[in-house]
C-alpha cells in the first residue's frame, strides 16, 4: 500500500527535521497587541530592504509577552518582547532568576488612547471627572463616600445629553487599563475631591489610589477582555454605548466612529506629541542582549525599529498613529550601543 | 359484538393516530426548513461579505527607473543596488505620477505625494524587487501594476464614499476625484485578484496585499503531519482493541478514556503541546510540525472511533470463514477484515482531518496566531519547522486588525477553509458511496 510507504516516509522527514531543530534563522517577537500593528509593519519593511527572513509577530498581550520573555536564554524563546507598559520590577526579577539578565529597553513612542461614540450619535467632551463619576463604583456626594447613583451622562455633567451610561472599557490584562485607571479615573478621582476623602478615611495613599480606580459593576460599564474590533461591535448594537480605544483603530474606523475631547482637547498625533491631549502611554520593546550575534537580524532589527525612516515623525508608523518620540535619537544611540537596563544608561 | 371496522372508513382512533403522524411530519419538516434557512443565511453572509476579497483594484503605471536614484555608482552591483531601501523607491512613484498627469492631461489640484497615496504600500516592494531582479532595466521605462491602497479599494468596492471620509486622513475627496479620472482614463480597475488565494500575509498597513498561501501552506504541512501519525496510530490501536485485545477491566478503562478523549475541549490539547512539545522537548515555537503533534492528539480519538465501527461492521462471518480456511488470526485481519474496513476508515480519516484544519483554539497556544505567515517556506524541512500559520488563525488574526479592509479578507478566507472542508467532506461521501459493502 502506497499510503503505508508515504506516511512512513512523512514520518521519517518529521523524526530528521525535529532532531535537527537548531539554527533558527528569524527574529521572533511576541507581546502587547497594541504594539503588534506597528511591529509587523516594520518586520514587513525589515524583510523586504534586508537578506534577512521577515521576523515573526505574535500577539497575547504585554504580561504574557514579558512572561516568555523571561522564561530564559536559548533559540527556543523569544527575542523581542512587545510592551504598552514599563517592564516591572518583578517581571525583570522573574527574568534573572531564569538567566535572562541584559535587557535592552527600546522606548519607540507614544499611543493615544481615544474615546470614542457611535458616529451618529451625540458628540460628547469629556474631562477626567465626568468619566469618574460615571463609572466609579462609589463617588463624593455631600463628603460622603456613596455608591455611584448616576444612570445617565446629564447626571454627570449638566451639558450633557440625557443618554444612558453605557461604557465599553479594556479589561484588567490590557495595558490600555491602566493607562485608563491612572490618567483618567484617578485624575477625576482626585479632582472631584473623593481622593482626599478616602485618603483621610485609610490614611494610606496606595488604598485611596485602589479605591478610587474601582470601577461599578452594575453593568453601566463593561470590561472588554477581546480586542478593540469587539469594543466596535459592542458600540455597533448599541448606539448609546462609549468605547475606549487606540489612537490607530480610531483613525482606521473614522467612518463609523465619532472621537470625544478629553479637557477640550481632539485626540490626533500632533496634539499627543506637544502633550495637550493627557491620555497617552509610552510603547516598548524589549530585547535580550544575549541573543545579539546568536539569532542573524537581532540587532538589524531592532535599529532599524527605531530609525528615523520608520519610527520618526514622517514614518509609516507615524502615518499609522504612533506619535514620534522626541527622544528618537537618544533611543537609536541606546540600540547602537547595546545598552542594558540598570546599567547606568 | 357491535364493533365494526372498515378499512374504507377510518375509525375515530385511526384518525387520531394518522393525525398524529402528520403532525409529526409537519415537525420535522419545519425542523428541516429551519436549519437550510440557517445555512442559506450563514452562507450568504460569508458569500456578499467575502466575496470583494477575490478583486482588488490595480493601477497601470509607467515608471522610469532613474538611474540617479537606483545605482549612483552606475556599475549595476547588486550589493550596491540593495543598499536602496524602498524608501528610495517611493520618488520614483511620485514623478511617474507627475509624468501621467501630462500625459493624460488629467486635471488635479493635488501634490505628487498625495497621487502617489492612492497606491499600496507595498508599491515600492514590488519596484525594488522587479530592480533587483532586473538591474538591466534601470533607465527604462516600464509598465508596472501596482495595488491600489485600500481605501481607494474600497471606494470601488462601495465601503469607502466620500460621506464617509470626512475625518479619515487615510484619503482625501480630492484623490477619490483623482481616482475617477483614472478609471476614465482605463489605468485604474478592480479585477479578480490570484494574490489573495496565493499570497502571503502582509502587515496592518496594506491589507490590500495580503494572502492566504502561506497559512494554506501551513495548514497542509500540519495536516501531513497529522495524517503521517494518527493514521497509523490510530488504525493499528484500533485493530488491537477489536481483533487481538482480551476483553478484560484494562480494555474496558481504555475504551472509556478514548471516548473520552473525543470529548475533551480542543483548547486543552493546546496547553498541552506547549508543556511538552514547546518547553519540555524544546521544539520551535509556531512550527506547524508542533501544530500537527497537537492536532494528532486531537485526531486520534475520532479515528480510533471510526475505525473501531467500521472493524465491527465486517461481519463476523468474514472472519469464521478465513480462520476456517486455515488463516492466521493476523491473515484474517490483514486479507479481509482490514479491505473490507477500508472504506469506513479512510472516511473516519478524512472527517477528522476536516475537523483538525477548522481548529483555532489549540494553535492559539502554540504561537501561530500574529504577523507569522510572512515567508513561504523553501524545503519541507523549513515547512515543517520554520514558523507559519494556519488557514483558521489567519482568518482570527485578520477579523481583529484594525482596517475594515481586513475584514473582508477575513470573510474571503473563510470562503477559501470552506472550499476545502466542503471537498474533505465530499470525497468522504464518495468513498462511502463508491466502495462500503452491506451486508
Amino acid at each position: 500500500m502506497s499510503l503505508v510507504k508515504l506516511s512512513t516516509s512523512a514520518l521519517a522527514i518529521a523524526a530528521v527535521t525535529a532532531t535537527a531543530a537548531a539554527a533558527r534563522d528569524q527574529v521572533q517577537v511576541a507581546g502587547s497587541s497594541t504594539v503588534l500593528p506597528y511591529a509587523s509593519i516594520v518586520a514587513e519593511a525589515f524583510g523586504e530592504n534586508f537578506d534577512f527572513p521577515t521576523p515573526v509577530v505574535e500577539s497575547g498581550g504585554s504580561s504574557a509577552g514579558l512572561k516568555r520573555f523571561c522564561e530564559g536564554v536559548g533559540e527556543n524563546t523569544i527575542d523581542v518582547a512587545n510592551a504598552s507598559r514599563q517592564i516591572k520590577s518583578g517581571e525583570i526579577e522573574v527574568c534573572a532568576a531564569n538567566g535572562v539578565t541584559d535587557i535592552i529597553e527600546v522606548r519607540i513612542g507614544y499611543d493615544g488612547i481615544v474615546f470614542a461614540s457611535d458616529i451618529a450619535g451625540e458628540a460628547f467632551a469629556f474631562t477626567p471627572t465626568d468619566w469618574y463619576l460615571a463609572l466609579s463604583d462609589t463617588i463624593l456626594v455631600d463628603g460622603q463616600m456613596v455608591a455611584n447613583p448616576n444612570t445617565n451622562w446629564n447626571q454627570v455633567n449638566a451639558s450633557f445629553p440625557d443618554q444612558p451610561i453605557q461604557a465599553f472599557v479594556p479589561g484588567t490584562k490590557h495595558g490600555t487599563r491602566e493607562v485608563f485607571e491612572d490618567k483618567v479615573i484617578l485624575e477625576g478621582c482626585e479632582a472631584t475631591g473623593a481622593f482626599d476623602v478616602l485618603k483621610a478615611a485609610s490614611g494610606d495613599k496606595k488604598a485611596a489610589e485602589k479605591a478610587c480606580i474601582g470601577l461599578r459593576t452594575d453593568g453601566k460599564s463593561v470590561d472588554i477582555d477581546g480586542d478593540y474590533t469587539e469594543t466596535l461591535a459592542r458600540i455597533e448594537s448599541n448606539k448609546d454605548g462609549i468605547g475606549v480605544f487606540g489612537l490607530a483603530f480610531y483613525e482606521n474606523n473614522t467612518d463609523k466612529l465619532q472621537v470625544a475631547t478629553m479637557s477640550d482637547v481632539v485626540p490626533s498625533t500632533e496634539s499627543i506629541s506637544t502633550g495637550e491631549y493627557p491620555v497617552s502611554r509610552p510603547l516598548f520593546f524589549y530585547v535580550k542582549k544575549a541573543h545579539i550575534g546568536v539569532i542573524p537580524g537581532l540587532k538589524e532589527f531592532a535599529e532599524f525599529f527605531v530609525a528615523e525612516e520608520i519610527a520618526g515623525p514622517d514614518g509609516p508608523l507615524a502615518e499609522y498613529g504612533l506619535v514620534a518620540d522626541p527622544e528618537l535619537e537618544k533611543t537609536q544611540t541606546n540600540v547602537a550601543d547595546e545598552a542594558v537596563m540598570n546599567s547606568g544608561s | 359484538m357491535s364493533r365494526k371496522s372498515s378499512l374504507l372508513v377510518q375509525d375515530r382512533r385511526t384518525k387520531k393516530r394518522n393525525a398524529a403522524e402528520t403532525l409529526f411530519k409537519g415537525y420535522g419538516m419545519i425542523a428541516i426548513a429551519i436549519g437550510l434557512l440557517m445555512l442559506c443565511i450563514l452562507v450568504f453572509n460569508i458569500v456578499s461579505r467575502g466575496a470583494g476579497a477575490f478583486q482588488q483594484t490595480f493601477v497601470t503605471l509607467e515608471v522610469t527607473l532613474l538611474e540617479s536614484k537606483l545605482d549612483k555608482n552606475g556599475n549595476r552591483d547588486l550589493a550596491d543596488l540593495k543598499k536602496v531601501s524602498t524608501f528610495g523607491y517611493a520618488p520614483l512613484l511620485k514623478t511617474a505620477f507627475e509624468q501621467k498627469v501630462t500625459k493624460a492631461g488629467l486635471d488635479t489640484t493635488l501634490k505628487t505625494k498625495a497621487m502617489a497615496g492612492i497606491l499600496s504600500k507595498s508599491a515600492p516592494a514590488d519596484l525594488r524587487n522587479f530592480v533587483l531582479a532586473n538591474p538591466d532595466q534601470i533607465e527604462e521605462t516600464v509598465e508596472f501594476e501596482f495595488l491600489a491602497s485600500s481605501r481607494v479599494d474600497g471606494y470601488l468596492k462601495g465601503r469607502v464614499s466620500r460621506d464617509s471620509i470626512g475625518n479619515d486622513k487615510n484619503i482625501s475627496v480630492e484623490q477619490l476625484d483623482f481616482v475617477d479620472q483614472l478609471i476614465t482614463e482605463g489605468s485604474l480597475e478592480k479585477r479578480f485578484n490570484l494574490t489573495f488565494v496565493t499570497g502571503s500575509d502582509a502587515s496592518d498597513q496594506r491589507p490590500e496585499a495580503a494572502g492566504m498561501g502561506t497559512s494554506m501552506i501551513g495548514s497542509l504541512f500540519m495536516m501531513l503531519v497529522v495524517l503521517a501519525l494518527a493514521l497509523p496510530i490510530g488504525v493499528a490501536a484500533s485493530i488491537y482493541l477489536e481483533e487481538f485485545a482480551p476483553k478484560n477491566w484494562i480494555t474496558d478503562i481504555i475504551e472509556v478514556n478514548i471516548s473520552n478523549l473525543a470529548a475533551v475541549p480542543s483548547i486543552v490539547f493546546g496547553i498541552l503541546g506547549l508543556a511538552v512539545f514547546i518547553n519540555y522537548m524544546h521544539l520551535p515555537n509556531s512550527a506547524p510540525l508542533v501544530g500537527g503533534l497537537v492536532l494528532t492528539l486531537m485526531t486520534l480519538p475520532t479515528i480510533i472511533i471510526s475505525t473501531r465501527a467500521s472493524l465491527k461492521s465486517v461481519p463476523p462471518s468474514i472472519r469464521d470463514a478465513a480462520l476456517g480456511v486455515g488463516a492466521s488470526k493476523m491473515q484474517s485481519v490483514f486479507h479481509h477484515v482490514l479491505p473490507l474496513a477500508a472504506p469506513g476508515i479512510l472516511t473516519g480519516t478524512i472527517i477528522g482531518l476536516a475537523q483538525a484544519l477548522g481548529e483555532t483554539a489549540p494553535l492559539l497556544l502554540i504561537g501561530m496566531v500574529g504577523f507569522i505567515a510572512s515567508n513561504p517556506p523553501d524545503s519541507i524541512a523549513a515547512g515543517l519547522m520554520s514558523p507559519n500559520s494556519a488557514m483558521p488563525a489567519q482568518i482570527y488574526e485578520w477579523a481583529k486588525r484594525a482596517d475594515p479592509a481586513f475584514y473582508e479578507r477575513a470573510w474571503g478566507g473563510i470562503i477559501i477553509l470552506l472550499v476545502f472542508l466542503v471537498t474533505m467532506n465530499t470525497i468522504a461521501v464518495l468513498l462511502r458511496r463508491r466502495f462500503e459493502r452491506r451486508w
